[in-house]
C-alpha cells in the first residue's frame, strides 16, 4: 500500500514536470552556464586534476540546490500539499518524492559529468568504475539529504536562499568523501583503494534516509 | 451504511502565541449533520484542519471511531472526504488525470472508475474533464474538490465554506450530497451562509463560545 | 541555580584562570604550583586550559540544543524549544571562542591562524550549523513551526557529526595532538602524558567550564521565558 502508494507519487512528480518544466529547463540552464564559466576562467591554462574534481562537485552541488527544492516548495506554494496529506500517509509521500529527487539528481549529474569529461581536456579519469559509482552514491547521498531539507525549506517563509546554507554543512562530509574519491580515479587508483570511500558514501545516504523517516512526519504533518 | 463517532475532547489551540479557540468539545455520530460556524477568524478552518487530523490540537483529544474500530489520529485520511478552500488540485493535470491520480493513490479498486464519471456529470463537469485544471474558472475547479473529496465515498465528509464560488447548479448539485452525505453518514461543515445552516441538525458557534471571555 | 553553587562555581573558576595563567613553568618542578614545561609547546600550553574546556563546552551545547529539539518533538511544549535555542544561543558564543583561541594557539605553534586541520575543519562545520540553524529560525514567524522545523534541523545535523571523524582525518592531514598527521609524540592531551597537577587543573577546568555553561544556560532560558511571557502581554493589550 505505501509502496505503492510512493510510486504512484513518484510517477506524478515526473508527468508534472515534464508538463510544467519548473525545475528541468532552469537546471539545464544552470549547467550550461557553470561548466562555460569554468571552462572561460581555465582558458589555456591547465589547473591540477585536484582542483578540476573539486569544481565538479561544486557544479553538481549547486546544481542539485538549485533544483531538489522545487518538489515540496512547488506543493506548498500551489497548495496541494493539504490534498496529498489527505491522500496517503507521510512516509509514502518521503519515499516518493526521494526516488523522484535522486532519479532527477542522478541524470543531472551523469549529464555534467559526460560534459566535464568531453569539455575539459585536461581532466582524464583513469578508473572509470570508481568515477562512475561515485557519481551514482554521490546522487543518492545529494538526495537523500536534499529530500527533507527542501520539506524543511517549503514551510518556511524566505526559501529561496535558504537551501544551500542549510544543506551546506550537512552535505559537507559527503562532498568531501565524493571530490577525494574523483581524485582517486583520476590518479588512477585501484577499485579496492577507494572501497573506504564508498563505505561512507553509502552510510552517509542510509542514516539521512532513515533519520529523515522519522523526524518526516513532524515537518510534513505541521 | 458504516458506524462512525467521532468526539473531541476540550480542544485548545494555541497557535503563535494565540488562542484561537479554547475546550472544544462535542460527539458526532452517523446520521447527523454538524455545521461549525462563527464569525471570520474565530477558527472554523483550524477546527476543520484538526478534525481531519492534518493539524494537531494544543490541548485536548480527539477521536474517531469507524465500526466501533478506533482509528488512530492524526491517520483519518482513508475515512475522510475534504473540501476546502485551503485544498488544490494539481493544475497542469485534467480533472480526469487528477481523480485517476487519487484512485490510485488511495488503492481503490476499478469500479471507481465508473463512480468517477457518475461525480463528474452530477456535478456538471463531465464534459471538460480532459481539459487542465489551470483552465478551470474558480467554480468549476470548487465542484472538482467535491469530485475529489467524494471519490472513495468517505464515511466523514467535511466541508469549509461549502458552496464558495459555485452558481446555482452547482449549489443545488451540493446541497443534494449534503442530504445525501447526512443519510449515509456524517457531514460536518463549517460557513457562515444561513441557507447551508438549515442543513445542520447541531450548529456549534465557536465565535460565541470565544467572546465570552 | 542555587546561590552557593553559583558562589562555588566562580570561586572555582577564578582559581583556573590564576592557576593556568600565573602557575610558573620549569624544566623541573618542584613544588606542587609548578608545571612542567613541555618542549614544542613551552608557554603555549597554558591555553590548553581554556580553549579545549571551551571546545567541549561547545559540543554539549549542541547535544543539549538537540536532546531538547527531540523532547520538543515528543511533547510539543514549547518551553522545549526555549531551552534548545537557549543552548543553541550559547553553543554559538563557546563556538566562536573555541575558533579563536584555537586560531591565536595555531598561529603561535603551527605558523597560521588557519590551517584547516581536520578538528579545526570540524569546528569551522559546528559553527556553520549553528548558523544556519539560527538563519532557519529568523526565517519562520510562527512559534510552533519554527519550533518543530529547528529541531528537525538540529536532529539531522547531529546526525552528520560523526561523519566528519570518518571522513576529515582520511582528506587532510592532522596537526592536533591524536591525529594522524602528529609525529611528534602522541601529544600531551590523548596519551595523557601531562603532569599530575596540570592534569587535574585541566579536569578541573573541564567541569568548571560545563557548570558554567550550565549556570549562563539556566539564566538564557530564564530571560527567554520572561520574554516569551512579555511579548504575549503585549500581544494582548
Amino acid at each position: 500500500m505505501t509502496l505503492l502508494a510512493s510510486y504512484h507519487i513518484f510517477v506524478k512528480e515526473f508527468v508534472s514536470e515534464f508538463r510544467t518544466r519548473y525545475a528541468l529547463n532552469a537546471l539545464l540552464m544552470f549547467v550550461v552556464t557553470t561548466l562555460s564559466i569554468i571552462l572561460f576562467s581555465i582558458g589555456h591554462d591547465s589547473p591540477t586534476q585536484e582542483i578540476l574534481s573539486g569544481t565538479l562537485w561544486i557544479v553538481i552541488f549547486f546544481s542539485a540546490m538549485s533544483g531538489l527544492s522545487r518538489t515540496f516548495v512547488a506543493e506548498e506554494e500551489r497548495g496541494t500539499s493539504l490534498t496529498l496529506r489527505l491522500l496517503t500517509n507521510s512516509t509514502s509521500v518521503y519515499s516518493g518524492k526521494l526516488i523522484y529527487n535522486f532519479i532527477l539528481i542522478l541524470a543531472l549529474s551523469i549529464i555534467i559529468a559526460i560534459a566535464y569529461l568531453l569539455l575539459i581536456k585536461e581532466f582524464s579519469v583513469k578508473t572509470y568504475s570508481i568515477f562512475w559509482l561515485t557519481i551514482f552514491l554521490g546522487s543518492a547521498g545529494l538526495a537523500s539529504a536534499s529530500t527533507i531539507l527542501a520539506a524543511i525549506i517549503a514551510k518556511a517563509n524566505t526559501k529561496g536562499t535558504l537551501f544551500p546554507v542549510l544543506a551546506f554543512p550537512i552535505l559537507l562530509p559527503l562532498l568531501l568523501t565524493c571530490i577525494n574519491a574523483t581524485k582517486l580515479s583520476v590518479d588512477g587508483a585501484f577499485f579496492s583503494e577507494a572501497i573506504k570511500e564508498f563505505q561512507i558514501l553509502i552510510s552517509f545516504a542510509i542514516v539521512m534516509v532513515t533519520t529523515s523517516l522519522l523526524v518526516f512526519d513532524f515537518v510534513w504533518k505541521d | 451504511m458504516k458506524k462512525l463517532t467521532l468526539k473531541s475532547e476540550n480542544i485548545t489551540k494555541i497557535y503563535n502565541r494565540k488562542t484561537i479557540f479554547k475546550n472544544v468539545t462535542f460527539a458526532i455520530n452517523e446520521g447527523t449533520a454538524f455545521a461549525i460556524t462563527g464569525k471570520n477568524g474565530s477558527g472554523k478552518s483550524t477546527l476543520v484542519k484538526i478534525i481531519c487530523g492534518v493539524l494537531s490540537p494544543t490541548k485536548g483529544s480527539i477521536s474517531l471511531s469507524v465500526n466501533d474500530q478506533p482509528i488512530l489520529y492524526p491517520d483519518y485520511y482513508p475515512h475522510i472526504g475534504l473540501v476546502s478552500p485551503y485544498l488544490n488540485l494539481y493544475e497542469e493535470f485534467s480533472a480526469e488525470e487528477n481523480l485517476q491520480f487519487i484512485k490510485k493513490i488511495r488503492g481503490l479498486d476499478s469500479t471507481t472508475d465508473k463512480f468517477s464519471e457518475e461525480l463528474l456529470k452530477e456535478f456538471g463537469i463531465y464534459e471538460h474533464r480532459k481539459k487542465e485544471v489551470r483552465n478551470y474558472s474558480s467554480g468549476m475547479k470548487q465542484r472538482l474538490k467535491y469530485c475529489a473529496a467524494l471519490l472513495h465515498q468517505p464515511p466523514l465528509l467535511v466541508l469549509d465554506e461549502p458552496a464558495s464560488n459555485l452558481d446555482e447548479y452547482g449549489i443545488e448539485a451540493v446541497r443534494n450530497r449534503m442530504k445525501l452525505q447526512k443519510q449515509k453518514g456524517v457531514l460536518i461543515f463549517a460557513t457562515n451562509d444561513k441557507d447551508d445552516l438549515q442543513f445542520a441538525d447541531t450548529i456549534y458557534d465557536i465565535g460565541q463560545l470565544n467572546s465570552g471571555e | 541555580m542555587k546561590i552557593w553553587l553559583k558562589i562555588a562555581v566562580s570561586i572555582w573558576l577564578t582559581g583556573i584562570i590564576i592557576a593556568g595563567i600565573a602557575f610558573p613553568m620549569v624544566k623541573a618542578p618542584e613544588t606542587w604550583w609548578q608545571f612542567p614545561l613541555i618542549p614544542g609547546l613551552e608557554e603555549k600550553a597554558r591555553n590548553i586550559i581554556f580553549h579545549v574546556p571551551i571546545s567541549w563546552a561547545t559540543v554539549v551545547a549542541f547535544i543539549m540544543a538537540m536532546v531538547n529539539g527531540i523532547l520538543y518533538l515528543r511533547k510539543k511544549d514549547i518551553d522545549y524549544d526555549l531551552r534548545s535555542v537557549s543552548s543553541a544561543g550559547l553553543g554559538l558564543l563557546l563556538c566562536v571562542l573555541a575558533t579563536l583561541t584555537g586560531a591565536i594557539w595555531a598561529k603561535f605553534n603551527w605558523g597560521s591562524f588557519w590551517n584547516w586541520d581536520p578538528r579545526q575543519t570540524s569546528i569551522f562545520i559546528l559553527l556553520l550549523i549553528y548558523g544556519a540553524y539560527f538563519v532557519l529560525r529568523s526565517a519562520i514567524d510562527e512559534e510552533e513551526r519554527r519550533a518543530t522545523l529547528s529541531s528537525v534541523y538540529s536532529i539531522i545535523a547531529g546526525v552528520t557529526v560523526p561523519f566528519f571523524i570518518f571522513v576529515m582525518p582520511r582528506i587532510m592531514s592532522g596537526l592536533h595532538p591524536g591525529s594522524l598527521g602528529d609525529e611528534q609524540g602522541k601529544g600531551p592531551v590523548l596519551e595523557f602524558k601531562m603532569a599530575p597537577n596540570m592534569l587535574i587543573v585541566f579536569f578541573a577546568s573541564l567541569i568548571g567550564f560545563t557548570a558554567l555553561y550550565f549556570w549562563m544556560y539556566s539564566l538564557k532560558i530564564r530571560t527567554m521565558r520572561i520574554e516569551r511571557q512579555i511579548q504575549q502581554q503585549i500581544e494582548i493589550n
